[in-house]
């Protein structure tokens, strides 16, 4: 070959393939439309792609661990609450379950029963306004969010007749329930069980095969099973990565083990499976609903040894976890024998799970990272704490 | 799952030179730690991780504890020349054990389904000393919680690649989860203070001279 | 003015067509129903602003479901939720972008005092200690039907403001500021803890 053949293969092109420039930093937050609460992005972009993002927390860091440490252990269940403000049921469920460890209490059946009823009323509600968020997050504006709205109030008032507040029911105890159902309230739900599907069957609808939702959220945000797993990514955004590990079936929790479900598993871990895990679901929690229903036993519902009122656990340590709607959520507890714990630690499942954001918006363009946080299913009350 | 003691001698095994501690833990939980020394805790842990039986590969929860300098009083019986003759008197003997940080960590496995392992690392004390090896490189899930265990502890963390700051300001200077953090002076505007809160606005009021005697006005709007 | 022309004449005259009215009254009328919220949410209470807005409690009757994301574009700040220290100077500086006229109602027990949360360290005890508020709402959350009454309550508020003489609203008074200093992250604490010209916090007599 000659040499001036080679040359001129060498030589630079006229033009670069693409504009090189400094990086523009954009600060996401804490003010912004679909943020889901006060939460910072830095996002440093080239273009409109995503370069670098670091997430900044704290901004409704209301010191919950605190709190719990200079209260009484009965007296931090109305904070826990406040935690995922959507669920407040499986956060006093966690709870309770952690304290009943640390304190060896027995729970009736009834109890239990009841408890895994209002958990997976907790998940259809929280799952269905996740997907209202998402697509308005993704642009539709207004009418998903309206839907989702629409049968959550449902759940919230079912939730009202039972233990007296909308949102922050604070129902459950140490050994059991804060009071029994009220009359009619089963008929209820089950109305509402049964015309569950009605809402799923026309929400799929709208979204499976919606070429928008599709172009927007297939192979974006893509999560691999050995990151999600050493990252201790947990709940349906794990299970979207195709890694079968649902609490309910692993630690066989409450009366679980006695109800047939099924889990769902994506296996591509992008946005599109973290939605549908979600309305997957949905389905199997109504399957479970059907069946708690129909066995639900009478009896007692709360322990009636436990002394909720000067509680004082033996001195000792646990840590305790549910399959929240979100993730793993776990309460760590130190006793040191007198009326409040020493420590009082919580596992928050969306804290840890924002961890891998980063690595999931990395290249994709600034429109993504709404999706892709949308699909991660933050609460900041919960991150924050 | 293999007993803790077996995890122990199998650890101590692999990594030569560790030493690991249980740290038992009474009441009904029963959920035992293992304690590991600073040097080979990275170490130990990867073996934990990697090891085929028990492949604890997902790192839930990361959390620090703080630990005040206690002092814990016996009575010791001493023998003693009293008047002349020996005789056995009992005497209290205050023990002063020195405060430190402690940083848990509880450890699943998601391959096989089992777990806890609660592990456990100690600073040496809570002030210059408290640092302590980041597990981060071996569990991405401990980034953050590592780094807010810096925030409100003050951990240092060897290791960990972004230790900043999680939940406060930058600019702030204290750890405020620890036991003696005295939250700042902010409670002489409550209406109707009443239990705790009393309590904290008189302690904050006697150190603050300039306010005194505003506790004696009458109620005014 | 209306104060000149007779309630009973005025009343009279519309059944028959006719619509007497003052600029004032027709100035606030457009006003008191067209009040557009800025779309910012900080905790617990912002999920029950949105349950506010959506299909059942449908804050559109009311003229304020427009929510914007720009404060540029805003009339009224909702505290919804518990206010923070590393927040706060974020909410004094979106007050502060706000155009005038602007009104805050300061919704649930958090946004007022602290709420649960007051012993906490990076909690603020009040929105009121740095932005003027005109509406407080109770709750924890308050509920939806709170929202709307708080709405009706800023109405009538907006209703009653006068444009012209002595009493005229603050908002068209030059003197009166429109703008509050930000406060800045200290070691301990915010710095100033709290703004002297905005917060007049009751003594109460403590024994």
């Amino acid at each position: 070959m000659s040499a001036g053949f080679h040359e001129l293969e060498e030589a630079p092109p006229l033009m670069t393939s693409r504009l090189e420039g400094d990086l523009l930093e954009v600060s996401m937050g804490p003010q912004h439309p679909s943020t889901h609460g006060v939460f910072r992005m830095n996002v440093a972009l080239e273009g409109e792609i995503v370069r670098k993002l670091k997430p900044v927390f704290g901004y409704l860091h209301r010191n919950h661990e605190k709190i719990g440490e200079n209260t009484s252990y009965l007296g931090s269940m109305p904070y826990t609450d406040r935690l995922d403000y959507f669920c407040s049921m499986t956060n006093n469920w966690a709870y309770a379950l952690s304290v009943e460890k640390l304190a060896g209490i027995e729970v009736p059946e009834r109890a239990e029963y009841l408890r895994v009823i209002l958990a997976e009323l907790t998940r259809l509600q929280n799952h269905a306004s996740l997907l209202g968020f998402l697509l308005s997050d993704m642009g539709a504006w207004g009418t998903p969010l309206m839907y989702a709205f629409r049968e959550r109030e449902k759940i919230l008032d079912l939730f009202e007749s039972l233990s007296g507040s909308r949102m922050m029911c604070d129902y459950m105890r140490f050994g059991g329930c804060r009071c029994d159902l009220p009359p009619g309230w089963m008929e209820r739900a089950r109305k509402l069980v049964d015309g569950f599907p009605r809402f799923l069957d026309e929400f799929e609808k709208l979204i499976v095969s919606n070429e928008i939702l599709i172009a927007r959220t297939q192979n974006v945000g893509s999560l691999s099973s050995e990151l999600a797993i050493n990252a201790g990514i947990t709940g349906p955004m794990l299970r979207a990565c195709g890694v079968n590990y649902d609490l309910r079936k692993v630690d066989g929790y409450g009366f679980y083990p006695r109800f047939k479900f099924r889990v769902p598993l994506g296996d591509h871990g992008d946005c599109y499976d973290r939605l549908m895990m979600r309305a997957l679901e949905m389905r199997e929690s109504i399957g479970i609903l059907k069946q708690a229903m129909e066995q639900l036993p009478a009896g007692p519902i709360i322990n009636p040894k436990v002394k909720l009122r000067a509680f004082k656990p033996p001195v000792g340590e646990v840590y305790g976890r549910i399959e929240g709607p979100k993730g793993e959520l776990g309460f760590y507890l130190i006793s040191d024998g007198s009326a409040n714990p020493y420590r009082y630690r919580v596992r928050p499942p969306s804290f840890v799970n924002l961890t891998i954001l980063e690595d999931l918006c990395l290249g994709h363009t600034v429109a993504d990272v709404m999706v892709i946080l949308g699909s991660i299913d933050i609460v900041m009350g919960e991150v924050d704490r | 799952m293999e007993s803790l003691e077996e995890i122990k001698a199998r650890a101590e095994r692999a990594v030569p030179g560790a030493k690991i501690t249980i740290v038992p833990n009474p009441g009904p939980a029963n959920q035992p730690s293992l304690l590991l020394d600073n040097e080979h805790a990275t170490a130990v842990v990867q073996f934990l991780r990697d090891d085929s039986e028990l492949r604890l590969d997902h790192c839930s929860n990361a959390t620090g504890v703080d630990w005040l300098d206690r002092k814990v009083s016996k009575k010791v019986k001493v023998k003693k020349v009293v008047e002349g003759e020996e005789k056995e008197v009992e005497e209290t003997q205050e023990d002063l054990f020195p405060g430190y940080l402690e940083a848990v960590y509880h450890l699943y496995s998601m391959t096989h389904k089992h777990g806890p392992v609660v592990i456990r690392t100690r600073t040496k004390d809570r002030a210059e000393g408290a640092r302590l090896p980041s597990l981060t490189p071996i569990y991405r899930s401990a980034e953050f919680q590592e780094r807010e265990i810096f925030d409100l502890y003050g951990v240092r963390f060897d290791g960990h690649p972004d230790l900043r700051r999680i939940l406060m300001w930058d600019e702030f200077v204290d750890y405020p989860m620890r036991k003696d953090y005295r939250e700042p002076d902010d409670y002489e505007y409550e209406p109707t203070p009443h239990d705790e809160v009393l309590e904290k606005a008189k302690q904050h009021q006697s150190t603050r001279p300039e306010l005194d005697g505003a506790e004696k006005l009458t109620a005014r709007s | 003015m209306s104060g000149q022309v007779d309630e009973g004449l005025r009343s009279e005259l519309q059944k028959q067509g006719i619509w007497v009215t003052s600029t004032q009254e027709l100035y606030n009328w457009g006003r008191r129903n067209s009040i557009w919220p800025l779309q910012f949410g900080l905790a617990c209470c912002a999920i029950e602003m949105i349950a506010t807005a959506a299909s059942r409690y449908d804050l559109a009757r009311f003229g304020g479901e427009v929510f914007r994301p720009s404060p540029r574009q805003a009339d009224l700040m909702i505290v919804a939720g518990t206010v923070t220290k590393k927040m706060a100077p974020q909410i004094v500086r979106l007050y502060n972008q706000m155009p005038d006229p602007k009104y805050v109602i300061s919704m649930g027990a958090c946004a007022i005092s602290g709420g649960p949360f007051k012993q906490g360290y990076n909690v603020l005890k009040g929105i009121d200690r740095y932005i003027p508020v005109d509406v407080y709402i109770p709750g924890c959350p308050p509920r939806p039907e709170a929202l709307l009454h708080a709405f009706m309550e800023l109405q009538r508020k907006i209703d009653g403001q006068k444009l012209t003489g002595e009493k005229k609203a603050p908002f068209l008074d030059r003197k009166q500021p429109s703008e509050f200093p930000v406060p800045a992250f200290g070691a301990h604490d915010l710095e100033p803890p709290a703004n002297p010209d905005v917060f007049r916090p009751p003594v109460v007599e403590r024994t």
